[in-house]
């Protein structure tokens, strides 16, 4: 589906929790990259229901009231949104996730750029994030400094490295 | 109508002494005889100086027999001179003496014009009206009529004034009341001149509202200075220059002349001004045709041509585009300076654009050829036709500036309808698809795509997906047609986009779905107008 333009990086055992996986989605126009949880991530373990999710990270700062709107097509305007947009670091955080075992987990950023958006659909449907979490589920969609879009990628794993990550978590398990 | 009267003796002397040149005695003087001006130069200093003369005799009769036509009025007998003409008591008050008057018009008959540095002189004679002409000829343009414009050194509006400050002086000294100021602008008795002998060199008039454009500048470098103390005087009026440009505009200075003060500009300049060593010089000689339309319709072939180049750092990523081929062509053909190509809407570089095609409007700057018969215009679309597969033009034609409106307007408002070829993960038969043919007006609310986030702002945009119709092809893959409002994301309706498009065919299938092909087969705009082949 829409999944085959995106090249897919990873950022394993973000602030040392263990399997706590993310997936940045960068697409082939080389800017946009969508956030999304990697398939390790133990919220996509079965039997883990999702209680909460919340873009409310802070007192001062929600996620949900990144002020990216407009209704035009003018580049001018697309420049004047983008200086509104929150500016994230590679671990700032985009919201907070409890399930129903009591356990909470952050999703993080991974990558520098301006916020564009959050999912607000998994808001509604939390189901989603699980069922579908490299598409209808994903996160936040993140557009990087223009002189930054190659270099985002120097701190992420390629899929093939990502998967020797997976087979050495599970040689070390048995 | 004006003439040259006894009131105008005086301006005509104390300009003369100072050498200014006839022609721009005459603008003073008020004088709106354009035929006039086109006398010989030395025809009218003649004229001149016989009116000074004969004036000391004829103190009573004169001038002010306002019906005869002005040029008559100085075309008075010629006189002898003799020493009565040298010495005069006449009952008007004093002048400066004829003798003297004769010595400066002698002199200044080779002088350049104190206050038309030369342009109404030198620049409008045969040689000069020769050397321009064969300039516009060596361009090698198509025009009918044209219109001629000329752009004078700023400084000339400052000698204007300083010598109409200076006439202004010498009536109060002589207690004569003061002259009207609707003197004629220079720009305007220049054209007098030089529209008919250029229109005679040409071979075609001059129309203010031709689009062929012959355009001269003037610069006179020696007395570039003279505007600057206009600096000091009205500070407010010069901004500081950007790019190293002088901010001393022709806009500046005008509205500064408009802000001095007499006093001021009697202290810091000389009234009336001074004799200049040399003549302006003509710089630019510059020849613009107004841009040119041609509209059409193209179809696209190629799932693998962008519309427009694609460079990107430099490199060229895929060769070719829909408007460099269909441009290519027009360019050579009309032998223009560029073009700017515009079209009703665009379609992906993966898409193809069947059926009547989308309609395109080509602008063409600064063409060298404008005439083109129908004939022609079929042959030049026959020869685009020719030069490629991947695009294909019809009803190719030109059209007006204004037309491209009706172009743009469908852009927005008018409907297209696709076929997209689908895919989904789970399997499908005919009955899981049948339903979508009876949809009607489906409304989406459709994101900004992922794919274009990086240059358009986000946005929500409702989209009304008109009709469809289904045609199974197999468990995993069937063709939509469909017929959308203009500026539906099609592609994002098929795959959802992250389910960022609602509905989607996903989401009304209950799969996963995919668009592996995409044309589209009509783009509903009816402009330009179908020629008959």
């Amino acid at each position: 589906g829409a999944e085959r333009y995106f090249t897919r990086w990873y950022k394993p055992d973000v602030k040392g929790r263990p399997c706590e996986d993310f997936c940045v989605l960068q697409h082939s126009n080389r800017r946009i990259c969508v956030i999304t949880l990697a398939e390790a991530h133990p919220l996509l373990r079965s039997g883990k229901t999702i209680k909460n999710i919340n873009y409310q990270i802070s007192a001062n700062c929600s996620r949900l009231q990144n002020k990216v709107s407009g209704k035009s097509k003018r580049t001018c305007l697309f420049i004047f949104q983008m200086q509104g947009a929150q500016f994230l670091t590679e671990l700032a955080p985009l919201c907070r996730i409890s399930s129903s075992d009591g356990e909470e987990y952050t999703i993080y950023s991974c990558i520098r750029g301006r916020l564009i958006e959050v999912n607000e659909n998994i808001l509604s449907n939390p189901a989603l994030l699980q069922e579908k979490p490299s598409t209808e589920g994903y996160i936040a969609v993140v557009l990087p400094k223009f002189e930054e879009s190659k270099s985002i990628t120097q701190g992420l794993l390629t899929q093939k490295e990502y998967e020797e990550v997976l087979l050495k978590r599970r040689g070390s398990a048995s | 109508m004006s003439s040259l009267t006894e009131k105008s003796r005086p301006i005509v002397q104390l300009l003369l002494n100072t050498g200014t040149c006839p022609r721009c005695i005459l603008r003073f003087c008020c004088v709106g005889s354009q035929m006039l001006y086109r006398h010989p130069h030395k025809d009218l200093m003649k004229d001149l100086q016989e009116f000074l003369k004969n004036s000391q005799e004829e103190e009573d009769t004169v001038c002010l027999d306002v019906a005869d036509p002005p040029y008559k009025r100085i075309r008075l007998e010629h006189r002898e001179e003799g020493a009565d003409d040298l010495n005069h008591n006449g009952a008007i008050p004093q002048l400066p003496s004829a003798g003297d008057g004769n010595a400066a018009m002698e002199s200044s008959a080779g002088n350049v014009c104190n206050v038309c540095l030369g342009i109404l002189q030198e620049f409008c004679e045969v040689d000069f009206v020769k050397k321009v002409c064969q300039k516009v000829n060596s361009a090698d343009y198509q025009f009918t009529s044209f219109v001629f414009s000329v752009s004078l050194p700023p400084q000339l509006s400052v000698r204007e004034r300083a010598a109409w400050l200076g006439v202004k002086q010498q009536m109060r000294n002589l207690g004569l009341p003061l002259p009207k100021d609707d003197i004629i602008q220079l720009k305007e008795a220049y054209k007098w001149i030089i529209h008919p002998q250029l229109s005679e060199e040409l071979g075609v008039p001059a129309d203010g509202k031709s689009l062929f454009e012959v355009s001269l500048v003037f610069a006179h470098p020696e007395t570039d200075e003279e505007c600057h103390f206009l600096a000091t005087a009205c500070p407010d009026c010069f901004k500081p220059a950007k790019n190293k440009q002088s901010v001393f505009t022709r806009m500046a200075v005008i509205k500064a002349l408009e802000k001095i003060k007499e006093e001021d500009f009697l202290k810091h300049f000389p009234c009336p001004p001074r004799s200049p060593k040399n003549l302006c010089d003509a710089l630019e000689i510059q020849c613009n045709n107004g841009a040119v339309f041609v509209a059409g319709r193209y179809n696209k072939y190629s799932r693998n041509l962008p519309q427009t180049p694609w460079i990107i750092d430099g490199e060229r990523k895929l060769e070719s585009s829909v408007e460099e081929l269909i441009s290519e062509h027009l360019m050579a053909e009309f032998k223009a300076d560029s073009f700017n190509f515009s079209s009703s809407g665009r379609e992906d570089v993966d898409v193809r654009t069947l059926g009547n095609g989308r309609p395109f409007a080509i602008e063409l700057v600064n063409p060298r050829r404008i005439h083109f018969t129908v004939e022609e215009m079929k042959r030049l679309q026959q020869a685009i036709n020719d030069s490629s597969d991947k695009i294909q033009v019809r009803d190719l034609q030109l059209v007006t500036r204004e037309a491209i409106g009706r172009m743009k307007e469908g852009e927005e408002e008018k409907t297209k309808t696709y076929s997209a070829l689908i895919w989904t993960d789970k399997a499908i038969q005919r009955e899981d698809i049948a339903f979508l043919d009876d949809i009607k007006e489906l409304k989406l609310d459709q994101k900004t795509p992922l794919r274009v986030l990086h240059r358009r702002p986000l946005a929500v945009r409702c989209r009304l997906i008109h009709t469809m119709k289904s045609e199974y092809i197999d468990e995993h893959h069937f063709r939509l047609h469909l017929k959308t409002q203009a500026g539906t994301y099609i592609k994002e309706f098929v795959h959802g986009d992250f389910g960022r498009t609602k509905p989607n065919i996903g989401s009304l299938l209950n799969r996963t779905a995919d668009i592996l092909e995409l044309d589209v087969e009509s783009v509903d705009v009816d402009w330009p107008p179908t020629l008959a082949d």
